[in-house]
């Protein structure tokens, strides 16, 4: 049973116990505690179950490696899932759930895949569930779900806040151990900026929990003094709570930091995401601890030696009163010590080694405690909780020499320094064969924008062990000289890999190596076996390291097991890759401030109060926001947009045009670059005019299009459509800069400044009228002109332009005047029925006059003349943007789609991207097709479907009649007829 | 509450001026006692403020009602030469932000290093997802961004605010 | 993320604040172009494993584009330029040879 002591704990406060739920009991602990600790505390061993077999599992780690101990935190819209229990610190009000277990922790039925878990081998679901096909959709995957997944999804949207924070600094620090905080003592001194994060809540690291001595004082004392004399430094940011989650090119790394994790009353965001532009890395990340594969390393209560000792001298905790050791290095004797010292027993050290006399040893043997050298695990005995241990030699097949009885299992196989900072970003690791470890290559670190290498690592994480070899490679990495530290030399490690050497299969089925996907040792020499040879494929083949925890217990020992199987050496075989982040990030995390309404920019016009006031239903066209059209009481859409078209053509509408794009096109040369940028001669356009034009790129497609005025002698204004203004004007930019820089043009976009208004119908020039001011008579303004002049109170540029086939005035206003304009014309219009009408009467309005709609009828496969353009395109000029595409021999081709005016048959409207179907069937047995509709919409004008549409050799089939499809229906009949449904001959605009 | 105060400008007003910086600059300097700022940086009168925005345009930054006036004089000053100065008052919001540590606040949305920001730096870079303009004015930043995504720049900079504002 | 220096303005930026623009230093073929030339033009690219010259527009910034030596695959920085040249400056092939960074 595990149970907290009655004394120690240095980072709980006993005065302050606080309360907590665990699957609906109410348990206690202490501010200081983990979720883990307190768990422990109260002697809830078993915390989770494994992913596959469903295994009973209670704590193996202290820190960010654990897999096993995950838990599902809060509730509601606060409620995580997968959370390491090790990482969260109490709080009083917590709620913790068990996950992966179903109906409960202490019973589950999916144990029953681990009675049966030979017939679960690697790559079980890729044999097994292939044949018959159907049956995977049906049968298997519904039941493999509801048996697997880890922590449940949440149910409701995240009610926290996350932000962002953009910093920089000369020196970022990750790991504020004693080598970080030695690297920022050397850093701090040069004057440069410096950043120091660290991951938990406390400084120090693990040489405070292993009691060394540094510069005659204990590591305690000596981190205390540390940290107070960086904190009184103005160029160093200290931050605790704060993950150092990826390294990435040219210096940028991403740090996570959890704000109010540890708090019971939660304000503000729940994570920062610190976006670092460094100049250099130091990763002081430590070591993790590696398991031993031995049977049964899996039974709640075998737990890493340094965690064990974590959990008595941090949280004055036990695992068990009788803890049997079992190591293969110097390390795990400091468990024994702490244990012995906090009044518990430990029975037996088990030793691989077969003589060890370092001073460690001795003094852990003057003790008293039995040492059993060249020894290992043959099993450890128990089910939900460790009972006793079998021993047997190291070196044998597993015959039992004797019989432990114990209730907890100290391990240790060793360290592996924590590279994965030093590896993201393609940092090189070499085969420490003395040490047994992959150690950073300082002469192959990542490298920078100025091809030099910027991070450096320090302290366990470049391999060191002892404390003074840890503050050694610390202090040369900062540049400054050692504090005094001696460490008594340990005896060398001896690699072991699976216990005992001779382990039969039976013994090898139940010798974990990733504890939370269920792989075992058996399972990687299957791989190998079975020929997935390269470490990625025996990865992915077995999961091995694919859990959330990405293989910090298990990587190195599974590798070691495929290398002994392969006949090859660590380092051929080599180590996966290690991605960022270094644990889990949440999604929101990585979102920032981006959500809900700042989910991203929205553009509104000058004009967006009134609309929105006025019933505007929305449509996003890019970031834009327009009305699509005004219901007015209990009108369907269609019933709005129908009224809208009516009295548009009977009477008056007006339109926010605003959101067209507008660019000023200006300077000596500008006429030679409209030549360019459209089909059609731009620079021949007089002054007072306007022009409709075709812009495309060099491929010849269509890409946007809009009415040109001539301003001056050496200005044009473009319009372009509502999505193009920024990407037109990058467009221009790019041939101004980059093609044509000797040219004398200036372009400015000028879309924001202006609001525009259509006012669209047989009444439009009355209440332009009404508003005086202006000549706006046939004569003075005739269609496709523009003037400056005042409109009432306002300065208005006029433009004489019509999308609708009515006649309409469109008018430029300053930004500011935009509201006000609208209203007066509104209130003028009143007496004629003035409607505001949205995007879709727009585009009725545009079909039925024929007119193409960029995004409608063209897809960037399209060029003017498969859309009848060729009016719009200049015979004369020499050169124009699209020219040479236009020319290629596939756009002569005579069978080409070309634009064409569709009426079905029955009146009905046809379906939107309909395809027109030919006779027979092609190579691949599908119906021929012919063409395809590009825009359909019901004509309130007409009373009838209207359609345009891409068909093959179109223009000259008028008059013929094809089918085209419907969705759950036969084919509907269509007339090609052409695509100017009304007003012909253009007289209703030009009155 | 916050230390940090955010506000909406009322109406300010602002010139582009595009060409050759030299001739740009002896226009500002007689016409709005502007001298030409060097690269990214601004200068000052009682006019208004020239800030740098590219290797070929400046902006001014003046009262509202003075815009179309200074526009017409610096276009008569300039003459014949390739320039072009319009007046684009209406494109763009200015905030206003003042308090306790507002870059701090600032460099949760925008990628810039305030450590090396000059005194009378233009820093024209991407606030959240928009393009922005900022710089000092005495102890206060100003904060500039496009008219049509002024409410989302409200509101970015608002989520931003620290705790309890 | 990439840090360029954009030459117009001066500002080191990270990737964000510039828009791509694919390989520099295409030589546009217009009207009277052949084929061959113009399938150059459009579709051909060096898809370099190692050096590239670059176009990049300093988006959020100043608006001008620039070009930058890069190495596609170590993503050494050898040095940016301005945009308006036909071919990379001597200074910047100079640094490339000596495998610095400007
Ligand atoms: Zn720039």
């Amino acid at each position: 049973m595990s149970r907290r002591l009655r004394t120690g704990g240095r980072l709980i406060d006993r005065s302050k116990p606080i309360e907590f739920t665990f699957d609906g009991r109410i348990l206690r602990g202490y501010i200081g505690d983990t979720l883990a600790s307190a768990l422990l505390a109260d002697g809830q061993i078993v915390m989770g179950r494994s992913f596959k077999y469903h295994r009973p599992r209670s704590v193996v780690g202290s820190g960010p490696e654990e897999p096993n101990a995950l838990m599902q935190i809060g509730e509601g819209a606060h409620f995580e899932p997968n959370q390491r229990a090790t990482m969260q610190p109490l709080y009083d009000g917590l709620v913790a759930h068990s996950q992966n277990a179903w109906p409960s922790l202490a019973f589950d039925v999916g144990r029953i895949n681990d009675f049966g878990s030979r017939f679960l081998p690697a790559g079980f679901y890729y044999k097994t569930f292939i044949h018959p096909r159907a049956f995977w959709k049906h049968v298997f995957e519904p039941v493999i779900r509801r048996a697997a997944g880890l922590g449940a999804a949440p149910t409701e949207a995240d009610g926290d806040r996350y932000e962002h924070q953009y910093a920089f600094c000369d020196t970022l620090i990750v790991g504020g151990g004693i080598a970080g905080l030695t690297a920022a003592l050397g850093s701090a001194k040069t004057g440069e900026r410096v950043i120091l994060v660290e991951q938990g809540a406390t400084w120090g690291g693990r040489a405070v929990v292993d009691g060394a001595t540094i510069d005659g004082k204990t590591a305690a004392d000596w981190v205390k003094n540390a940290i107070e004399e960086l904190e009184k430094k103005d160029n160093v940011t200290m931050i605790n709570r704060c993950e150092g989650s990826g390294v990435y090119d040219h210096g940028y790394v991403l740090c996570t930091e959890n704000l109010t994790g540890h708090l019971a009353a939660k304000t503000g965001p729940r994570e920062r995401l610190w976006r670092i532009r460094v100049g250099r890395v130091i990763t002081a990340t430590g070591a993790i601890e590696r398991p031993l594969s031995f049977a049964g390393n899996d039974v709640p209560g075998v737990m890493l030696a340094s965690a064990l000792r974590d959990y008595v001298v941090n949280h004055g905790v036990s695992m068990g009163e009788r803890t049997v050791v079992v190591t293969n290095n110097d390390d795990a004797y400091r468990t024994a010590k702490v244990l012995i010292e906090a009044g518990l027993r430990v029975p037996a050290i088990i030793d691989t080694r077969q003589a060890v006399d370092s001073t460690m040893v001795k003094e852990i043997k003057a003790l008293g405690v039995s040492v059993h050298t060249g020894r290992a695990i043959a099993k450890v005995h128990g089910n939900a909780k460790v009972t006793a241990v079998s021993i047997c030699l190291q070196s044998g097949d597993g015959t039992v020499l004797q019989e432990i009885r114990c209730d907890a299992v100290a391990m240790s196989g060793g360290w592996s320094p924590v590279v994965h900072l030093w590896s993201h970003c393609g940092g090189k690791l070499w085969w420490d064969e003395e040490r047994a470890m992959f150690r950073p290559d300082p002469d192959q670190p990542p490298r920078g924008a100025d091809g030099k290498g910027f991070v450096i690592t320090a302290g366990m994480a470049s391999g060191a062990l002892t404390t003074a070899e840890v503050l050694d490679d610390a202090a040369e990495a900062a540049g400054i000289d050692a504090p005094p530290c001696e460490s008594s030399p340990e005896a060398p490690i001896l690699p072991v890999w699976m216990m005992p050497e001779g382990a039969d299969h039976a013994l090898r089925s139940k010798m974990w190596l990733d504890y939370q996907n269920d792989v075992k040792v058996s399972d990687v020499r299957l791989a190998a076996q079975e020929g997935f040879e390269s470490v990625e494929h025996a990865k992915r083949y077995t999961t091995l390291g694919m859990a959330t925890d990405q293989g910090k217990l298990s990587n190195i020992n599974g590798l070691a097991i495929l290398a002994e199987r392969l006949d090859a050496t660590i380092p051929q075989v080599g180590t996966t890759t290690f991605r960022p982040p270094y644990t889990p990030t949440t999604i929101g995390t990585l979102a920032g401030e981006a959500r809900g309404a700042i989910f991203q920019p929205l553009r509104r016009t000058p004009i967006h109060d009134w609309n929105e006031a006025h019933g505007a239903f929305w449509e996003p066209v890019g970031q834009w926001r327009r009305a699509y059209c005004f219901p007015q009481g209990s009108e369907t859409h269609a019933e709005a947009v129908s009224r809208e078209v009516k009295n548009t053509r009977q009477s008056l509408g007006m339109l926010d045009a605003s959101t067209l794009g507008k660019l000023i096109v200006r300077g000596p040369d500008a006429g030679r670059l409209m030549d360019m940028l459209y089909t059609n001669m731009m620079s021949t356009l007089k002054p007072g005019r306007c022009r409709y034009g075709l812009m495309c790129d060099e491929n010849g497609f269509l890409i946007d299009d809009g009415v040109v005025a001539r301003i001056d002698d050496q200005t044009w204004l473009c319009h372009t459509t509502t999505g193009g203004a920024d990407r037109i004007h990058g467009w221009i930019e790019d041939w101004l800069q980059c093609e044509w820089w000797d040219w004398k043009v200036h372009v400015v976009n000028v879309t924001e400044q202006f609001a525009q208004i259509a006012v669209v119908g047989p009444n439009a020039r009355k209440v332009l009228e009404k508003l005086g001011g202006m000549d706006v008579s046939a004569e003075a303004l005739p269609f496709m002109a523009w003037t400056d002049g005042r409109l009432g109170d306002f300065a208005v540029r006029v433009f004489r332009i019509s999308f609708s086939g009515e006649l309409s005035y469109e008018i430029a206003v300053p930004a500011s005047q935009g509201l006000a304009l609208w209203t007066a014309l509104m209130e003028a219009g009143a007496e004629f029925g003035a409607t505001p009408y949205g995007t879709e009467a727009l585009h009725i309005m545009r079909a039925e006059k024929g007119f193409i709609m960029i995004g409608d009828e063209t897809d960037g496969t399209v060029i003017p003349q498969d859309l009848g353009l060729d009016w719009a395109i200049s015979k004369k000029k020499d050169d124009y943007l699209g020219k040479r595409g236009q020319a290629r021999s596939e756009f002569q081709k005579p069978d080409r789609w070309k634009l064409v005016g569709l009426e079905t048959l029955d009146g009905s409207a046809l379906e939107d991207g309909a395809y027109a179907v030919g006779e027979g069937v092609n190579d691949n047995g599908q119906a021929i097709v012919q063409g395809r509709v590009t825009s359909t919409y019901m004509s309130p004008t007409l009373d009838r479907g209207i359609a345009m549409g891409l068909v093959e050799r179109g223009p000259d089939r008028m008059g013929e009649v094809i089918r085209f499809t419907r969705i759950g229906q036969s084919p509907v009949e269509a007339r090609i007829v052409d695509p100017v449904f009304f007003d012909r001959e253009g007289e209703k605009s030009n009155v | 509450m916050s230390d940090i105060s955010i506000t909406v400008r009322p109406p300010v007003g602002m010139i582009t001026l595009r060409g050759d910086m030299t001739a740009l600059g002896k226009a500002t300097k007689k016409v709005a006692a502007c001298a030409l700022p060097p690269m990214r940086m601004s200068t000052a009168s009682d006019t208004g403020r020239l800030m740098w925005m590219s290797p070929d345009e400046l902006m001014l930054v003046c009262d509202h009602s003075d815009a179309d006036r200074l526009v017409a004089d610096m276009t008569q000053v300039l003459g014949t030469a390739f320039t072009t100065v319009i007046n684009v008052s209406d494109a763009r919001q200015i905030f206003d932000i003042k308090g306790i540590d507002t870059e701090n606040l600032l460099s949760k949305l925008m990628p810039v290093n305030f450590d090396t920001f000059a005194e009378t730096e233009v820093r024209r870079t991407r606030m959240a997802q928009i393009p922005a303009a900022i710089w000092r004015e005495g102890d206060r930043w100003r904060v500039m961004c496009f008219r049509s995504v002024a409410l989302y720049a409200e509101d970015v900079l608002r989520n931003a605010m620290p705790v309890g504002a | 993320m990439l840090l360029l220096t954009c030459p117009n303005c001066g500002l080191s930026v990270e990737e964000t604040e510039l828009a791509p623009g694919g390989q520099a230093h295409l030589k546009r073929f217009g009207p009277e172009s052949t084929d061959e030339q113009f399938e150059e033009y459009m579709f051909l690219r060096d898809n370099a494993k190692g050096v590239h010259f670059e176009r990049w527009r300093h988006a959020y910034g100043c608006g001008k584009w620039f070009f930058a030596a890069r190495d596609t695959s170590s993503l050494q920085v050898y040095g940016t330029y301005c945009a308006q040249t036909t071919e990379p400056p001597a200074d910047i092939l100079a640094l490339i040879a000596k495998g610095r960074s400007a």
